[in-house]
């Protein structure tokens, strides 16, 4: 009977914390709803690629938002959430890649593509600059073959 | 002509680039588990349901970790190569149903408790299998699909190559093709067993 009753309290005791393990909208708590917006429009939904967690209606990313949830009320740190993140997605989840090795294309390719432009105008100006430089103006003898020719088109 | 060669040089090497990022296909984001630890997990047995399985009962096995639902159109497509795996193989295929119910879409999650919901997943998860065919040693339930987040899952179905030592050596997301069996999973399955 005893026992009964204990099990009894201990069901009883339970029933909240069952509940703390879904995620209750967290409207009354402005920051830390704030904090999943922030962070969600740091994550790219894998499903619908090109929008964020906090954009995406698809079902992963509404359960990711729910994950984010029940971690922010854990009392755990953002880069902890987007550490868990990326130990599952892959850095892809990350709208800002870290920059390291296989990410260095990424970063540094516009930034390449600028300097080889920049380095193509350059040779192009400077070799143009050369070929007028180097373009002899016309001897008397041409001038004056030019003007008998273009004479001959006036009197025409 | 050297400007000509330039220009023509610069447009192959464009249209190579754009050939090649046109080939690749952008769902196949690689797994940054590859390598790692399979993620510890314990899921009721859809078969006996008192009890639960995880990866470490599976340890010193060469197994598969294949995730579907009923409600998943790719894993019907998928299925048939699966049966055909387990029937010609001894490699065992541990199934993970991922959000049978409240991955469907077609019910109003408000409307079922806990209880409703396990007791629909099993029921819908074992017709599905009497119907089509069961390839697996062991389904497990993942009704909230916690387990599938560990995982990376984003799209079903998706397999996992899991070594003796419980680590994943490959991931397929997206239906397994026999094209992809006799080429990728069974000569690393080969491998890993030898």
């Amino acid at each position: 009977m005893i026992a009964r009753a204990l099990l009894f309290a201990l069901v009883l005791l339970c029933v909240p914390f069952a509940h703390a393990g879904e995620a209750a909208p967290l409207a009354d708590d402005p920051v830390a709803e704030k904090r999943l917006q922030a962070l969600s429009t740091e994550l790219r939904c894998l499903v619908c690629q090109n929008q964020t967690i906090a954009d995406s209606n698809a079902e992963l990313a509404q359960d990711l938002r729910r994950e984010i949830r029940g971690m922010i009320q854990a009392g755990q740190s953002d880069q902890q959430i987007i550490d868990f993140m990326v130990t599952r997605y892959g850095d892809f989840v990350l709208y800002r890649p870290p920059v390291k090795g296989i990410t260095l294309l990424l970063w540094g390719g516009p930034l390449a593509l600028l300097f080889l432009g920049i380095f193509a105008l350059a040779r192009y100006l400077r070799q143009r600059s050369k070929r007028i430089a180097g373009e002899q103006p016309l001897s008397a003898e041409e001038t004056q073959r030019a003007e008998t020719l273009l004479k001959e088109i006036e009197q025409k | 002509m050297n400007r000509y060669f330039w220009i023509l040089g610069a447009f192959a090497g464009l249209v190579a680039l754009l050939a090649v990022g046109l080939n690749l296909n952008p769902q196949d984001v690689p797994s940054p588990l590859v390598g790692k630890p399979a993620p510890a997990f314990s899921l009721n047995v859809l078969a006996t349901p008192e009890k639960t399985l995880g990866p470490k009962d599976m340890q010193g096995k060469v197994w598969l970790l294949n995730v579907w639902a009923s409600w998943c159109v790719s894993c019907r497509a998928e299925h048939p190569v699966l049966v055909k795996f387990s029937k010609d193989n001894q490699v065992p295929v541990i199934g993970l149903s991922y959000k049978e119910v409240r991955g469907d879409g077609e019910f109003d999650m408000s409307k079922l408790n806990a209880e409703q919901e396990r007791k629909l997943a099993f029921q819908r998860a074992s017709q599905w299998l009497a119907q089509h065919g069961n390839p697996y040693t062991d389904t497990l339930m993942d009704l909230d699909g916690r387990v599938g987040i560990d995982y990376g899952v984003y799209g079903v179905p998706e397999t996992y190559v899991i070594d003796k030592a419980g680590i994943i050596r490959m991931k397929q997301t997206g239906p397994i093709d026999p094209d992809v069996l006799s080429k990728k999973i069974l000569p690393l399955l080969a491998e890993l067993n030898k």
